[in-house]
């Protein structure tokens, strides 16, 4: 047999059955929901009178809406607390398990499915949530889709498809100082553009990503949607295997080793063909900060806010000119003069206990700025706020200003009453920066954990190899 | 889902890159647990001038008369015309839902965000990838030309100009087939039953671990 791809090898152990047209039905093994995407497809369900086809492959938790204060009084927005309802009695009614509200493990989605061992190698993981692509970390298949086809993959456990072309983003070498998996995602970002991976499924390959953790993996691989790909994948090592092992929905004794067995093929063949190869340089990656409405409108720490006068492109530099209005930032203003009002910490791209430990390393025994007003950080499930609360994170983050709060999705997208107001500046650890995301008129700018900590202490973006 | 057979209709261009789906539709409007009514917030952040939230009367509201869609000339319009990377960002079907209930039936552009372009077939709209030159030449056409319409044949896969142009597109047979006949994808799939029993029975012995 020829060399495959990992992608490859995982699209043809999921194949059901091929149209003359390439249409493929594609078997899907676990099916994650929440509460935004989830109503109108069992309501779909309900009104053909169809069940779900395998029960076990689903999972729910509620994530976008739920408050991260004061959860003891419950939802306070009527219609976000009958969006979160209406899927405890979805579950409920069709039998679906669901880590509710007032539960250790709730948390935001693509935080508990790797959590709780529920994402495996070799699975494909669909989710109604763009940022399903996070679970291509284990070499898994993962994609994001929309409402029709969550209620499709709820009736017959699978999804049609056509093949994406294959992108591999090679990074060699060892990251520059003060650089994460999520300026390995931003670089990757501003060098392919948002519509780089338009069609593709990216794998993530080269010795930097080797040696990152699983949780820098899924970073990055959160945010190859952000690329226009709708998956990201690694491969399987060591890193991969040693993560899972005992986590709950892992398979044990027999099962495991016959597992771990198959898990160690899911790795790119030696002379694999991919379509596009993309090098990139892991020393010349430094922190990164975004000055725009786009995640490819991304600069280096030490750079400037660049210049649509310099942009060739009409389209572009209109682009460019709109964003530099709304973001309320002149051309070549350096990067660390812009000041911030308000900092996030968490999100399915940067919530984990790595994530925490990065931020507070930088915050302790400071204390936030005057000027910024507000710094959230909330933890990505119960479990990892349990565990930093272990730890002592909490304290710090308590000591230096910040407020530590329950897990959701919060800031992010704004759902809950977690924030911006028109014109104020955030430094976010989030993955978009698009207009009005984090509130309407808000300004986002994204960072990794390490540098939103220091924009808080410092109340303006710091180059925090400075403080290394 | 309504079938999707031939089009004529007005054009809307809306002349901007990387198009968002939290701007084609604000998160606070996702709470709805239906899958209709979105229309008056189409845009919503770019229509109003005020903050728009869930359930509220939007015929009263103010209206951005900058943008391009509360312009008279494109009341009615059908037909969306924009750039690159249309749709990109979350997963939301309410952003076709949002298109669908304003009135668009079909988008044209040089590129599409995956997953958004996979939900309009999902929900009836065509999304047509035409290159980059002719679309520069379909947008002075519109801005140029009140009342510019474009008829639109799936059958034939041909956008057509007023003056009688003729663009061509390509698009999946199997979507062009559920679209041309308004079909049901789980219900076909459903026609291959079978075949997934098949499948996990092969799969169960394969990887017995994921049927745990």
């Amino acid at each position: 047999m020829s060399a495959q791809t990992l992608y490859e090898k995982l699209w043809q152990s999921h194949v059901v059955h091929t149209e003359s047209d390439g249409t493929t039905l594609l078997y899907i093994d676990r099916h994650l929901l929440h509460e935004v995407t989830s109503p109108q497809a069992f309501e779909g369900l309900r009104l053909a009178g169809r069940k779900p086809w395998r029960l076990s492959t689903n999972l729910a938790v509620a994530d976008h809406n739920v408050p991260t204060t004061g959860r003891a009084q419950g939802i306070v927005d009527p219609i976000s607390r009958l969006q979160v309802e209406t899927l405890d009695n979805n579950c409920a009614s069709f039998g679906i398990t669901e880590f509710k509200m007032g539960d250790a493990r709730q948390g935001i989605v693509h935080v508990i499915g790797p959590e709780q061992g529920a994402t495996l190698p070799g699975m494909t993981v669909v989710c109604g949530d763009s940022h399903t692509s996070t679970h291509g970390a284990f070499g898994a298949l993962a994609h994001g889709i929309g409402t029709s086809e969550v209620e499709h993959v709820l009736a017959t456990q699978c999804l049609l498809q056509k093949k994406s072309r294959t992108l591999l983003v090679r990074v060699e070498g060892s990251l520059g100082k003060g650089a994460t998996a999520k300026d390995i995602a931003l670089a990757v970002i501003g060098k392919i553009g948002t519509a780089g991976g338009n069609g593709s499924a990216i794998e993530f390959g080269g010795s930097a990503i080797r040696a990152l953790s699983m949780e820098g993996r899924m970073t990055l691989c959160n945010m190859a949607i952000e690329a226009g790909a709708r998956a990201g994948m690694v491969a399987v090592d060591d890193t991969t295997i040693n993560y899972i092992k005992g986590r709950p929905f892992a398979p044990k004794g027999d099962l495991w080793d016959k597992a771990v067995a198959n898990w160690h093929t899911l790795v790119s063949d030696e002379g694999a063909d991919f379509d596009a190869v993309v090098e990139i340089d892991a020393a010349a990656i430094k922190p990164s900060v975004t000055w725009g409405t786009s995640p490819e409108m991304v600069v280096t720490v030490d750079g400037k806010v660049p210049d649509p006068a310099q942009e060739s492109d009409p389209v572009k530099r209109s682009g460019m000119e709109r964003a530099l209005v709304y973001m309320g930032l002149q051309a070549n203003t350096p990067i660390t003069q812009i000041a911030v009002d308000k900092v996030f910490i968490g999100s399915c791209t940067n919530s984990r206990i790595e994530d925490l430990r990065g931020a507070a390393k930088i915050a302790k025994g400071k204390h936030k700025a005057a000027n910024v007003m507000q710094v959230l950080v909330v933890p990505g499930s119960g479990l990892v706020k349990r565990q930093a609360e272990a730890e002592g994170l909490d304290k710090i983050f308590i000591e230096a200003g910040f407020e530590w709060r329950d897990p959701g999705c919060s800031m992010c997208l704004a759902m809950n009453a977690d924030r911006l107001e028109p014109g104020e500046r955030c430094a976010s650890t989030s993955n978009r920066n698009f207009e009005g995301r984090q509130g309407p008129g808000g300004r986002t700018h994204l960072v990794s954990p390490e540098m939103a900590a220091a924009a808080a202490i410092a109340g303006h973006f710091m180059d925090i190899r400075d403080w290394l | 889902m309504e079938k999707f057979t031939r089009l004529d209709g007005v054009v809307a261009p809306l002349d901007r890159a990387n198009v968002d789906t939290d701007a084609i539709i604000p998160k606070q409007f996702l709470k709805s647990i239906k899958r209709s009514g979105f229309g008056p917030n189409l845009f919503d952040e770019w229509r109003y001038l005020d903050h728009g939230e869930p359930g509220q009367d939007c015929s009263n509201r103010p209206l951005n008369q900058d943008f391009v869609l509360n312009q008279p000339r494109y009341k009615g319009a059908q037909v969306l015309l924009a750039r690159e990377n249309f749709g990109c960002g979350s997963s939301r079907e309410h952003a076709p839902w949002a298109l669908l209930d304003y009135g668009f039936l079909a988008v044209i552009a040089p590129s599409f965000a995956d997953i958004f372009f996979n939900n309009c077939f999902k929900n009836g709209i065509l999304p047509i990838v035409v290159d980059a030159e002719e679309i520069d030449r379909l947008f002075k056409e519109t801005v140029a030309t009140e009342g510019y319409r474009l008829t639109v044949d799936l059958e034939q896969q041909m956008v057509s100009t007023p003056d009688g142009h003729g663009i061509s597109f390509s698009v999946d047979p199997f979507r062009k087939y559920c679209l041309l006949n308004g079909l049901d994808d789980i219900g076909l799939t459903l026609q291959n039953a079978d075949k997934i029993k098949v499948y996990e029975e092969r799969r169960k012995a394969e990887a017995p671990w994921l049927f745990v």
